[in-house]
């Protein structure tokens, strides 16, 4: 790197780039200088005072502006009278800082002695304790006794429901600021502030309704103390009796990184989840969770969850079987018949595969794949081959980039996105270009927009195409998102074409930093994409086999249907075989990001009754079709997905699972820097590459797509975060936000 | 000094009024300036005359406006008039009394500065006054004196007043900077300084109304003429605030380094009764409290420095035998806790858990321990608050230990057993009840 | 509502501005002139007149000692305490006030018509004791001058 500034801390040299400050330098050569309002993820403003100290600089010669050298030939060092804040103090060639002196140890002690002064010390029954910033500094440079007299303490409200997901415990705030400024800089909604001021300062809300923000747990991570608790894990448990296990979200195409703390339940004698933590990937969701992928995850132990294998009866009813005859059932009535498949797009990638496999290689002849919801099947394709390149670092996206984001919206379809994408734009002076039938968030930061009427996208896409294409040469790099929202299959075919044609013509298919993003609706829909070849739903079909579909609508009409999910959903109660399916939380598997990033998670719950795995499931049934397939876990089958999936080459369940310190090393024994997120320990995955970047590609993409015809009898819905359905309505802690799909009639043009 | 050259209002009946004003050479810098000078040239004269700054630190006014960077714009002046500082009296005085003076000086800075808006923040409780400068402004620019082209030149000005809302805090430049931008007054980190990004991001310099009181006749009559008044560091005349235990408080205007603290006690009618001065505030709540035997040094910057304190805004608090000392403690304690913005640890928490000490300790429960515990809250505060008002509330505690720490012992042995109902009714007034219980409210006063 | 009972003022107040959210204070005050205090709805009112969130709002109102969130009487009484008013007799006149109006500081009197405070320092310490009444400066004031006040008041 080309800027480096030279300097020592402790006597120890450390070369950071330009611009760090002495914290984060510091860090570099594992020196942990204690933090309270810093975090390295936020503005600094330098005011709880606990990093102080001593800083000097070279002393310059005033007369001939050379460095004064002492005896020993070494700089001279002029130390600043005042100790400085380490947090707010950028290094400079030869600065020298000294963290362990008398001075600064005896600050340090102060400090902490003036934040106890106020503080009720309830750690016994906080949900911090454990894992709690301010206990662990304080034992380690803090007063051995309080010489506060407890009668002179600053009580204040407990138990204060800032939302109905977040408490705010006003006697434990420690006014560091890093919930306000969180939320007015990152997720820019300004709904926490101060009020009053000195000692009377408190954190309050007066949003409609309060605390309103999908990012809201983010502050809970990055509290330094107990004072903000989540509705969801408060009083649950303490920090040291939970595990924790790396998984995924399935939520949305970002493909957060997960930690699933869980507790065995002496009261049931299960394990359940109590926590879902960030797991930092700086590639992904950096250490930010939203709260429907932190609160969601009740479903992983709803009650009515299938426990076993159902099976209509003579008379018509649905009856609790075993697994060997629901398996022979279906062998019975699916032999020499074709099927039709319809995955889910939440189910893993070897879940896919398998049963892709099984429709192409053991079922009969003319069975077929397809992927629900089906509206992804019509461009998948077209952001696999267009997709971001494979280095694509959204960290890197700033001044002379280009965002252009096309008919989505962008806070609700992909949260975490909306984070790293404003960042780009708002810290880092990308340019955005929206472009959309209704006004979203990201208008605000947008330095040009374009509307069209409802119903319109394509339209605008494949009018504006070459135009934009022409303005869009000079960009550095182009990253184009979508969305299918309210679009007709034809519809979203023609505009992932013409935003793909827009890429090709301004000379940035291929590149990193650069191609589509698009807004999917779950977490693994390119996974399934990329293991099926999907094809389009048929109307009729003799034998239907749904897995993990949910809700879905339309579904092929057949005399035979096997519904394989996690619960007695609508389309379940119809089924003449009903399987129960693991969840993510109780299997290991690779999901495939929007961004094509394909990412391990792993066990962290045992099965829920007889439930098993969905590879598993298909595996069963193909060898009572007559298949000698024998694997025995997921690993096997990537390493046969790697094998016979061109995009997947070259992948492995070791590949993926690798792991690298990450800037800014959070999540180890310094809590009070980085918050409590989870380090990461179940691998950073990787991206393959588009084939656009391939050598041999031939963009086949032309401009002369037919504009999309108006107005279609089509139901056109704004995907929405807190969308009803089987999930998020088990949840017990985000019920009260669960909308309802609002469904937009276009006008006749 | 035979003729005042801030506080005119004393020499010439209605000055306020821009008739009265403009025939006693009001509003001839400005024309002059206008007329004949550029604005480097206004910037150079206001350098040449040394005149420091008269907001409390003392920096030489000209060498401020030289440090905005070439060529940004739009730039600001904005005008410090939150005259917070307890015992401080004077840009009241200015701004009700000779207002067209005070406005005179913001166009002259903002035309060798280049800024074509000001904005002169005044505390909250000026409103009244905040009414009497409006009215002067818009008689300016009835007069063309401001607005667009002013007298015919190409030079466009607009003077807003904006008016805080009780926060001392907003007298620190880069909080008011912040109040003014619609934010919670609290002071900004620096660097940036507002010389290079101040109101909105932008240039901006700022001075208090004193300082820009200055401004017209140094323009007029120039640095050498000014430099008539003062010493060599400290150029000038100087108002000075005296309150507390004097016959007569009030604003005294002097040439800096021409008199001394007693001199300045005699002028302000001697003590009440003519009791021995016991102890002096230079700088309002916010230096350090001086013995009597400070009386004869001399009042300009150096000199009450050298001292043991600071001259800062010149708001002399005189304190006479008969005030008790750890009560007067206490009270500026209780300022300083009350003002305490919060941003920042050691200011927030050491001013409230100093007040709880004083309140034991005048409560009549206090111990020998509890004087060194103060000492030791305010050495924990020292040089390491986030901005200079947690410094300055380490002031009041330090200096009145140090200097009268056998009173403290004596308050606390005397008081012993809570025998202290003389200070119940203000503690309880103070924390609104907190304190003590109800009941214990007692008729009788000290 | 503001907007439509004060919209000459409101435009003249963010017209003073580049920036909206400098108009908060001023506006608050036009809100605490209409409503006698900055509740909940003047506050939300504000937000919207300045595009903020009202969250900011009562951020401002709460730092700021001189917007109420709370109803107070007819006349807010507010006599300087501090140390300068202090040598001169403020807490005895204080005290006085209480009496006179038989309420303590921080209260109200049950008829609404005067609410009494203590401030720090207001700048006038020349002419102490010192009150304001409504923002109404009133200087060098004695016992009788105080009852002779709020008698004609009432
Ligand atoms: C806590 C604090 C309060 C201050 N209050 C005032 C004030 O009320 N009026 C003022 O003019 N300067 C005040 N100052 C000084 C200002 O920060 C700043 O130095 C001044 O406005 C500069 O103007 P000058 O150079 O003309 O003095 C205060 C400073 C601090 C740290
Ligand atoms: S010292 Fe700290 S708390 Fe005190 S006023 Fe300054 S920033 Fe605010
Ligand atoms: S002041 Fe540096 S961490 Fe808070």
């Amino acid at each position: 790197m080309a800027d480096l500034v030279n300097l020592t801390i402790d006597g120890v040299p450390v070369a950071v780039p330009k611009g760090t400050n002495i914290v984060d330098a510091a860090k570099r050569i594992g020196n942990d200088i204690p933090v309270f309002c810093y975090h390295p993820k936020l503005r600094q403003v330098g005011m709880c005072r606990m990093c102080l100290v001593e800083v000097g600089t070279p002393r310059m010669d005033p007369a001939t502006k050379q460095i004064v050298k002492g005896e020993d030939g070494k700089p001279v060092i002029a130390w600043m009278p005042k100790l400085q804040t380490a947090c707010t103090t950028p290094v400079s060639e030869g600065m020298a800082v000294r963290t362990q002196t008398p001075q600064v140890l005896a600050a340090r002690k102060d400090i902490l002695e003036f934040l106890l002064t106020s503080h009720p010390l309830d750690c016994p029954i906080c949900d911090k304790g454990g894992e709690c910033p301010l206990q662990n500094l304080t034992l380690a440079h803090g007063p051995g006794m309080s010489r506060f007299e407890y009668e002179a303490k600053h009580h204040d409200e407990k138990h204060v429901p800032l939302g109905d997901l977040i408490y705010l415990d006003r006697e434990r705030c420690i006014q560091c600021s890093r919930c306000i400024r969180f939320q007015d800089d990152l997720a820019d909604d300004h709904v926490l502030q101060f009020h009053e001021r000195g000692r009377n300062m408190e954190i309050v809300t007066l949003s409609d309704p309060p605390f309103n923000s999908f990012f809201s747990g983010n502050t809970t991570d990055i509290c330094p103390v107990g004072a903000l608790t989540t509705a969801d894990f408060r009083f649950k448990a303490r920090a040291w009796e939970l595990q924790g296990t790396p998984s995924l979200c399935t939520h949305c195409p970002v493909g957060c990184n997960l930690t699933l703390n869980t507790r065995l339940e002496t009261h049931t004698g299960g394990y359940e989840v109590k926590r879902v933590m960030p797991r930092q990937n700086e590639q992904v969701n950096e250490i930010w969770l939203c709260d429907k992928g932190r609160f969601v995850h009740h479903f992983t132990r709803a009650a009515d969850r299938l426990t076993h294998p159902l099976l209509r009866n003579a008379g018509g009813t649905l009856v609790e079987s075993t697994w060997e005859a629901a398996l022979q059932r279906i062998a019975d009535r699916t032999l020499g018949k074709p099927i039709t498949g319809i995955a889910g797009d939440r189910i893993a990638n070897e879940d896919a595969y398998l049963f892709a496999g099984l429709l192409r290689t053991v079922a009969s002849k003319g069975s077929l794949i397809s992927m629900a919801p089906a509206m992804a099947t019509y461009y998948a394709d077209l952001a696999r081959a267009y997709g971001v390149g494979k280095d694509t670092d959204f960290n890197q996206l700033g001044k002379g980039d280009v965002i252009l984001l096309v008919n989505g919206d962008l806070e609700e379809a992909a949260p975490v996105w909306f984070l790293r994408l404003r960042q780009a734009v708002v810290t880092r002076g990308a340019r955005l270009i929206v472009a959309n039938d209704h006004t979203t968030k990201m208008h605000r930061y947008a330095g040009q927009t374009e509307s069209y009427q409802l119903g319109n996208a394509a339209n605008w896409a494949s009018t504006r195409a070459a135009v934009l294409a022409e303005e869009l040469k000079g960009a550095r790099h182009l990253l184009i998102v979508f969305s299918d929202e309210k679009l007709s299959t034809s519809g979203v075919r023609s505009l992932a074409i013409s935003l793909a044609s827009v890429l090709v013509q301004s000379g940035h298919a291929g590149k990193s930093n650069s191609g589509l993003l698009p807004l999917y609706p779950h977490g693994n829909t390119q996974g399934v994409s990329d293991m099926t070849s999907p094809q389009p739903w048929p109307d009729r079909a003799e034998a239907v086999w749904l897995i993990g579909v949910g809700e879905g609508e339309g579904v092929p009409q057949a005399p035979f249907t096997i519904v394989q999910d996690l619960f007695q959903t609508r389309l379940a109660e119809q089924a003449d075989v009903v399987l129960p399916a693991l969840s993510f939380a109780e299997r290991e598997g690779t999901f495939t990001s929007g961004d094509r990033r394909v990412q391990r998670f792993y066990q962290a719950l045992p099965a829920m009754g007889q439930a098993m795995p969905d590879w598993w499931i298909v595996q069963e049934v193909a060898k009572r079709l007559g298949a000698t397939w024998n694997y025995q876990n997921t690993a096997q089958i990537f390493t046969e997905i790697s094998q016979h999936i061109p995009a997947y080459a070259g992948l492995s369940y070791e590949a993926i699972s690798h792991t690298e310190d990450q800037w800014p090393l959070v999540g180890r024994g310094d809590l009070y820097y980085g918050g409590t997120v989870y380090d990461n320990t179940g691998g950073l995955g990787l991206r393959y590459p588009a084939d656009a970047e391939r050598a041999d590609f031939h963009a086949d993409v032309h401009l002369d797509t037919p504009p999309e015809v108006t107005i279609e009898a089509v139901q056109r819905v704004r995907r929405r975060l807190y969308e009803d359905g089987e999930l998020i309505r088990r949840s017990k802690v985000l019920a009260a936000h669960i909308v309802n799909s609002v469904t937009e009639v276009p006008q006749a043009a | 000094m035979d003729k005042h050259v801030l506080l005119r209002d004393l020499d010439v009946p209605n000055i306020r009024e821009l008739a009265v004003y403009e025939a006693n050479e009001g509003y001839a810098a400005w024309r002059k300036a206008l007329g004949s000078m550029k604005p480097e040239q206004v910037m150079g004269v206001v350098k040449d005359s040394g005149l420091r700054g008269r907001g409390g630190a003392g920096f030489p006014a000209g060498v401020k406006w030289s440090f905005l960077p070439k060529d940004v714009f739009p730039r600001y002046v904005v005008v410090n008039g939150d005259e917070s500082e307890a015992g401080t009296f004077k840009d009241h005085e200015l701004i009700e009394f000779n207002p067209h003076q005070v406005i005179e000086g913001v166009m002259l800075t903002s035309y060798a500065v280049l800024a074509s808006t000001a904005y002169i923040y005044l505390r909250g409780e000026f409103y009244a006054p905040a009414k009497m400068l409006q009215k002067a402004i818009d008689e300016a620019y009835a007069a063309g004196l401001l607005g667009r082209n002013i007298l015919g030149t190409s030079y466009s000005l607009d003077i807003y007043i904006h008016l805080g809302a009780g926060a001392y805090i907003c007298g620190e430049e880069t909080a008011l900077l912040e109040s003014l931008e619609g934010k919670l007054g609290q002071p900004r980190l620096r660097p940036p300084f507002p010389a290079a990004q101040g109101l909105y991001a932008k240039p901006t310099v700022i001075n208090n109304i004193e300082t820009l009181a200055n401004v017209p006749p140094i323009v007029l009559n120039g640095a050498a003429w000014y430099r008539q008044f003062g010493t060599e560091k400290s150029p000038g005349t100087k108002i000075f605030c005296v309150s507390g235990r004097v016959n007569k408080p009030g604003n005294y205007e002097l040439s800096l380094g021409s008199h001394t603290i007693r001199e300045l006690i005699e002028m302000a009618g001697g003590t009440i009764d003519g009791r021995p001065v016991k102890g002096i505030l230079p700088a309002g709540e916010s230096a350090p409290m001086l013995p009597a035997s400070a009386l004869d040094t001399k009042l300009d910057y150096e000199s009450v420095q050298a001292a043991g304190s600071m001259l800062g805004s010149a708001s002399f608090i005189i304190l006479d035998d008969t005030v008790d000392v750890v009560w007067a403690a206490r009270k500026m304690v209780r300022f300083f806790k009350h003002e305490s913005c919060g941003k920042c640890t050691p200011c927030r928490e050491g001013t409230y858990w100093a007040l709880r000490v004083y309140d034991k300790i005048v409560s009549g429960n206090g111990s020998l321990q509890d004087i060194d515990q103060l000492s030791d809250i305010a050495n924990g505060m020292l040089n390491k608050c986030f901005c200079l008002l947690g410094e300055f509330a380490t002031s009041p505690i330090l200096s009145t230990i140090k200097h009268f720490r056998p009173e403290y012992e004596q308050f606390v042995r005397e008081h012993q057993g809570g025998r202290a109902d003389g200070y119940r009714d203000e503690l309880i007034r103070d924390h609104a009840v907190h304190v003590l219980p109800e009941e214990s409210i007692t008729d009788e006063r000290p | 509502m503001l907007k439509e009972k004060r919209a000459k003022d409101i435009d003249a107040i963010l017209a003073k501005y580049p920036s909206k959210r400098s108009a908060v204070m001023p506006l608050l005050y036009v809100a605490q002139e209409e409503y006698g205090f900055c509740d909940e709805q003047a506050m939300r009112e504000v937000a919207e007149l300045t595009a903020l969130d009202p969250t900011e709002v009562k951020s401002i109102v709460g730092f700021y000692t001189m917007f109420f969130e709370e109803k107070t009487g007819q006349y807010v009484i507010e006599v300087c305490d501090d140390l300068p008013c202090a040598l001169r007799g403020a807490d005895e006149f204080v005290h006085h006030c209480e009496k006179k109006l038989g309420v303590r500081t921080g209260q109200t009197t049950p008829d609404g018509k005067f609410t009494l405070r203590t401030v720090m320092c207001i700048a006038a310490c020349d002419r102490a004791p010192v009150a304001q009444v409504n923002r109404e400066y009133h200087y060098s004031l004695t016992s009788e001058a105080f009852d002779k006040m709020v008698d004609d008041l009432k």
